[in-house]
């Protein structure tokens, strides 16, 4: 396999003014795709949002490496530029700015219409490129504009909040075909370039991507990292409320 | 002009208005303005006209370099018809002047729509030099391409009185663009615009105008359209450049059954403008229309944006949107939406927002790779971006070409 593309080291954040991230440690090496599982308020948005670099996510410790080069000073709009990509959970209504200008922002201007029409019927998304972004879009609208849009900015390392939320059965095919396409699931596994880091809550997405590592997060820390059918099959079997118990038990004994 | 029972009476009337302050802005003191300015030479080809003046009414929408994409073309300098041509068949374009020489009946639209004493600023229009643009459609005829209209203030501390008339007669379409702008970048003046629009049934007109004054000019526009039945109205207002004072509050009267009237206004005030702007309609007949779209952005001057729908008659409908963007500085922006309804059957409705720029959507456009001023500007663009239905796509384009480019001096 490749190269380790992120390191997270130590890493702690906080939210107006308070802890919500301790100690993460994180490793992905360039073509893994990675999940993250865990209860409500555990802190997986929390983690996806301070790679991505958002200001409200202040890291107070620790350290962000991505492709070796430390990013954990570096702006929001200066990490996309790097390689990091994230699909919004709930993504703003810009008025006036149309699907095809952010499709465009996102291609830098290199490739034109052609390019955008044609991620466009990928997306399913045609009739969408001439209206505003994101304004009266449905939960399944707004996952597949996500996805074509990140496809036209291609990423480095892809973060995706629960790509399977409020989508239904139709949709999620499409979208669990637009997210292997922006991780490169066809490409073969040495070649792979690009990494995901995917929060799951039910686990449908891993009908779809070839997930490496799953990691359960509770209460701030990653709990438990292992393998992501496994994580789930327990998850399913016995909900977050062992995970938590197990977890309390290593912490102890460790403690 | 024959002095005439009718001429004699706006006279009249508007020595009885000369100091009638008025409605909405703050007050001008026209004694500090000269009222006269001395003739111009005539310009027989516009496009030798000095580059200066040139480079000033391009700014403001006017092309004089290649006359294949207007209709017809004319220009007042201060108070002096300089140039009129018309290029298309069924399409009048001369100086009101003129017209009232040619055409005995042109004292029957004559302060119809505008009332001569409405205030100071009419009754100085009346009572003063002036002069303005006659255009009009003959019936049945469509203009393609629009007829471009300017009044070019040169003279420093020049009260520059317009008076236009335009009539779209029975099913034509006539689309103009006019520009406003002056000599100097520095000189105070004051411009005193009074237009009147006839649109006869069926007929069509898309009005678009682009002001381009300077930081010490005071502007007092008066504006009223007739649109009888089957009429369209289609007015769209740009300022996005330096102004001292600006206040109008132009009238639209639906006075035939399913008439439609859209106003559009841009509005940029920088820190030093003042600007009071509002659109009106009175939907007076059956089934009529409007909708009011108002974009206003300060980034530090002050905004009155108003809009006002009154509906008189069954089935009518109305729209008012306005939306104001505090982009930086202490700008202020005051929409004051205002809607009436006189029975019942009728549908009015408004929204307004003002506010700055949301931090979420700056964000947005940065997790995308743009820069914070790239991410802004994105936002203001589309902010400004309004989708103009019924524009020929010609002049659409122009449109968006004469905003964009000051969006520029915005950022």
């Amino acid at each position: 396999m490749g190269d380790v593309a992120l390191r997270i080291e130590q890493l702690a954040v906080e939210v107006e003014g308070r802890e919500i991230l301790h100690n993460i440690n994180l490793e992905m090496k360039l073509g893994e795709t990675h999940v993250l599982f865990g209860p409500n308020g555990s802190g997986k948005t929390t983690l996806l949002m301070a790679i991505m670099g958002f200001p409200k996510y202040r890291v107070t410790k620790g350290k962000i490496i991505f492709k070796g080069q430390e990013i954990t000073k570096l702006s929001l709009d200066e990490r996309a530029r790097l390689g990091i990509g994230m699909s919004f959970q709930r993504p703003p209504v810009v008025r006036g700015v149309k699907t095809r200008d952010m499709v465009a922002a996102c291609l830098k201007g290199e490739e034109r219409e052609e390019r955008i029409e044609q991620l466009a019927e990928k997306a399913n998304l045609a009739d969408f490129l001439d209206r505003e972004i994101n304004y009266g879009f449905s939960g399944g609208e707004i996952k597949r504009s996500e996805l074509m849009q990140l496809l036209a900015q291609r990423p480095t390392l892809t973060l995706i909040d629960e790509p399977e939320s409020g989508v239904d059965l139709v949709n999620i095919a499409l979208i669990g075909e637009l997210l292997n396409g922006l991780l490169e699931k066809d490409c073969p596994i040495l070649e792979r370039k690009c990494m995901g880091l995917i929060i799951t809550h039910t686990g449908h997405i891993l009908d779809y991507v070839n997930a490496r590592t799953g990691y359960v997060m509770c209460d701030g820390v990653i709990g438990c990292e292992g393998a992501p059918r496994e994580i789930l099959a327990t998850i399913r079997e016995k909900g977050y409320q062992e995970c938590i118990a197990c977890f309390l038990r290593r912490r102890a004994s460790s403690g | 002009m024959v002095e005439t029972a009718s001429s004699k009476m706006h006279k009249d009337k508007a020595r009885a208005a000369a100091a009638k302050g008025a409605a909405f802005g703050e007050d001008i003191d026209l004694g500090i303005y000269v009222s006269s300015a001395e003739e111009q030479p005539s310009q027989v080809d516009p496009s030798k006209l000095p580059a200066t003046a040139k480079e000033r009414m391009l700014e403001a929408g006017l092309i004089l370099d290649d006359p294949d994409q207007r209709a017809g073309t004319f220009i007042q300098m201060d108070n002096a018809p300089v140039h009129s041509s018309v290029r298309q068949e069924g399409v009048e374009v001369m100086a009101v002047s003129q017209a009232l020489e040619k055409y005995d009946w042109l004292s029957d639209y004559w302060w119809q729509a505008v009332a001569v004493d409405t205030d100071k600023y009419t009754a100085s229009v009346e009572l003063n030099q002036y002069n303005g643009y006659f255009i009009r459609t003959l019936p049945g005829y469509k203009t393609i391409y629009p007829v471009q209209a300017c009044l070019y203030l040169a003279k420093a501390r020049l009260t520059q009185n317009v008076h236009n008339i335009i009539i779209a007669e029975e099913n034509s379409e006539l689309h103009i663009i006019t520009g406003c702008t002056t000599a100097s970048n520095e000189e105070a003046g004051l411009h005193l615009g009074v237009s009147e629009f006839y649109i006869k049934k069926g007929a069509k007109v898309t009005f678009t105008m682009i002001h381009n004054w300077n930081p010490e000019v005071a502007v007092r526009p008066r504006s009223a359209a007739i649109i009888e039945e089957n009429g369209l109205f289609l007015s769209n207002y740009v300022l996005m450049k330096p102004v001292r004072s600006l206040q109008m509050y132009p009238t639209a009267r639906c006075v035939g059954e399913n008439a439609v009237v859209r106003f559009n206004s841009i509005l940029v005030a920088g820190r030093g403008s003042s600007l009071d702007v509002g659109s009106r309609v009175i939907l007076n007949a059956k089934g009529a229309k409007t909708e009011i779209i108002s974009r206003a952005i300060t980034t530090g001057g002050s905004i009155v944006a108003r809009g006002y729908i009154e509906g008189n008659a069954p089935d009518v409908k109305g729209h008012l949107e306005c939306r104001g963007l505090i982009l930086m500085g202490k700008g202020i922006i005051h929409a004051i939406p205002e809607l009436k309804g006189t029975l019942a059957g009728i549908d009015l409705s408004h929204e307004a927002a003002v506010g700055k720029i949301a931090e979420e959507e700056v964000e947005y456009l940065m997790a995308r790779g743009l820069t914070r001023s790239e991410a802004t500007a994105t936002i203001v663009r589309g902010f400004l971006r309004v989708d103009i239905e019924g524009l020929p796509p010609l002049l659409g384009a122009e449109l968006q070409r004469a905003i964009e480019a000051s969006e520029e001096d915005l950022m």
